[in-house]
């Protein structure tokens, strides 16, 4: 089909195509825009994020509509929805498993890249509008989690705000104005309410958009790290390309095959899923007289509640935790190796991805333990493993020896 | 725009006035952006409500035995509120040497808490039961040698989110993620046997 045939089409789908796009906008994003063939499993997180946000857009319009915002009204108003709204409770588990199911997701989409070097040139902004995606998901997860006002809702706000304080001279006056009481109150529990709803999913929105665009800008990375732009055919298209549509869009319809069944084993048989997913403190009102114990943040958190516990300054561990986050927006300027893949990477690389694989892995276990003994000390050595995988970069991914990288990518049909 | 020589209608235009006019103009949007923004801003602050609820707060002492603690709500924050033995009183000044900041030079609390014992009084404590870490409740531990907290423990307070302890004046340990000691509220006794929370002679610091 030559670019501008739909126009001159006759009846309705020619009418539509003078005055929008969608004919160009198909072929140009779906049938002619070519994704590496070599995809693997790796490749599926990306849909299932999209798939997550969607679905949490969906099951957050229905729970808006029986949730009631208020510090007398809000816990008996989930109550409500999980015993006298026909199917509420499996709207209500959705929402709130579906942050966890958008975590996993999310957390497995960033590794990928970690794997094959995909926040490197020519993909830097890619990689940051991914990671402010990231802090938005953060920031609407933890004021999702407290408009339940359970008991633990109110005290990881508590907690959370509490974080502010330890900006130097501004710190009390912020946490005040954040709060816009004396204490976490109504005045804290609805603007979280305004900002879960409104204000975040509108900026995720926006974020996601423009994350789409730098991928189809740049165009997908690839299990090899070779650039399938640099090796056209005759034809001008990519030799290692395939269309998105429909390679793409079939294989990943079996993955949203794959997720949703996990994702309703979850839903129907373990909902709490042994209280990582849905904290059993959550399940009485909030309580400002009383802390619940131990209090834990939700499982996505813990890798960095774990380095703020295992500093005995509250000021360091604030700031701690801010650069372990931090830190992220980083990589494509900290790593300076000439090849993307971890498949062509030498041990250095591979060595210290290992080390943040096991650290990260074992702070998130351990932030869900308490602040003791021998906890904290593995959460101080777990920490200095996290920090050096990004702050010795610069020199470790110089001293590599990395291997050739072929022309074309590796596959096996 | 700018290159005037490029097109035949911006012959005659005075660069330097175009741009100083498109200067000031956004500068002046700028300007106006702020000034917009600043009720959003406000909008933020304690309300006049909850300022009216911050009212002071009036505790009888006269049931309080020494090594008893209550616990009022002034401000949406918890205050611990104990008597303390002369005994208990006296050991204080032990804990100096294990202590970040036993003179409470750091610390947040009226001038007339600024002591050892951090009180007007000696028998008396008011602490704000927001632990100056991360705003959980130090469990109370008054026992010396606590099971939890090992044999050297001379009684205090054990925070349960985080681990930071603090002694029978509200004072941190070394060792704790905390850096300074709990805050003491504003206070005064009108009679004997009466506390008054968040009110005391400095006009400043009373909630009207």
């Amino acid at each position: 089909m030559a670019s501008n045939d739909a126009e001159f089409k006759p009846g309705f789908w020619g009418w539509l195509n003078k005055r929008l796009p969608v004919a160009q906008f198909m072929r140009s994003q779906l049938l002619e825009y070519y994704a590496p063939k070599n995809f693997n499993i790796w490749y599926f997180f990306g849909s299932l994020a999209l798939l997550a946000l969607v679905m949490q857009l969906f099951t957050g319009i229905f729970l808006t509509m029986f949730y009631k915002v208020g510090d007398t009204t809000s816990f008996d108003s989930v109550e409500f929805i999980m015993r006298e709204v026909d199917y509420g409770w499996l709207i209500r588990y959705m929402h709130s498993i579906g942050a966890s199911a958008f975590f996993i997701v999310v957390y497995l989409h960033m590794y990928r890249a970690l794997m094959y070097g995909s926040y490197k040139a020519p993909r830097e902004l890619l990689w940051l509008f991914g990671m402010f995606i990231y802090l938005a998901l953060m920031a609407e997860a933890f004021m999702g989690y407290v408009l339940p006002w359970g008991n633990m809702s109110y005290w990881a706000a508590q907690v959370i705000i509490n974080l502010f304080s330890t900006i130097p001279v501004i710190g009390p006056g912020l946490v005040e104005w954040i709060r816009g009481d004396y204490g976490v109150a109504d005045a804290t529990l609805n603007r979280f309410f305004s900002l879960h709803v409104v204000a975040i999913p509108l900026i995720l929105l926006l974020l996601v958009a423009l994350h789409l665009v730098a991928l189809r800008q740049s165009g997908s990375n690839n299990p090899d790290g070779i650039e399938i732009k640099e090796r056209r055919g005759s034809d001008g298209k990519p030799l290692d390309g395939i269309p998105f549509h429909p390679y793409y869009t079939v294989k990943d319809v079996v993955g949203v095959g794959v997720f949703l069944l996990l994702f309703a084993v979850v839903v129907f048989f373990v909902p709490t899923f042994g209280g990582l997913f849905m904290e059993e403190a959550n399940f009485e009102p909030a309580n400002p007289l009383s802390t619940p114990e131990p209090i834990a943040p939700s499982w996505y958190f813990t890798p960095y509640y774990a380095i703020l516990r295992a500093v005995p300054n509250q000021r360091l561990g604030a700031l701690l935790l801010l650069m372990a986050v931090l830190l992220f927006f980083f990589l494509p300027w900290l790593d300076r190796s000439p090849v993307k893949s971890v498949r062509y990477r030498g041990w250095w690389y591979r060595g210290f991805l290992a080390v943040f694989t096991v650290s990260f892995l074992t702070l998130m276990y351990l932030g869900l333990k308490p602040a003791t003994g021998a906890y904290v000390t593995a959460a101080r050595v777990s920490a200095i493993g996290y920090f050096a995988f990004f702050l010795l970069m610069p020199l470790y991914s110089r001293w590599d020896r990395v291997k050739p990288v072929p022309e074309r990518v590796s596959f096996h049909a | 725009m700018t290159d005037a020589g490029a097109k035949g209608d911006d012959a005659g235009v005075d660069q330097d006035r175009r741009k100083f006019l498109t200067v000031a103009t956004s500068a002046t949007a700028a300007v106006g952006v702020v000034f917009a923004a600043s009720p959003f801003v406000a909008s933020w602050r304690p309300s006049e409500r909850a300022k009216a609820l911050g009212a002071p707060v009036t505790v009888d002492l006269s049931k309080l035995e020494p090594g008893q603690m209550v616990t009022y709500v002034w401000r949406k924050q918890p205050i611990y509120i104990f008597k303390r033995s002369s005994a208990v009183v006296a050991g204080l000044a032990a804990n100096d040497a294990r202590l970040k900041d036993p003179k409470s030079a750091e610390s947040d609390q009226p001038a007339y808490a600024v002591n050892e014992r951090r009180s007007r009084r000696d028998d008396i404590a008011v602490l704000i039961a927001t632990c100056t870490h991360l705003g959980c409740l130090p469990k109370q531990h008054f026992e010396p040698g606590d099971v939890v907290l090992g044999a050297d423990w001379p009684g205090g307070f054990l925070c349960p989110c985080h681990g930071s302890r603090f002694d029978m004046a509200g004072r941190v340990f070394n060792g704790s993620p905390a850096s300074v000691n709990l805050r003491i509220p504003p206070y005064s006794f009108p009679t004997d046997n009466t506390l008054l929370i968040g009110q005391d002679e400095s006009a400043a610091q009373g909630a009207a």
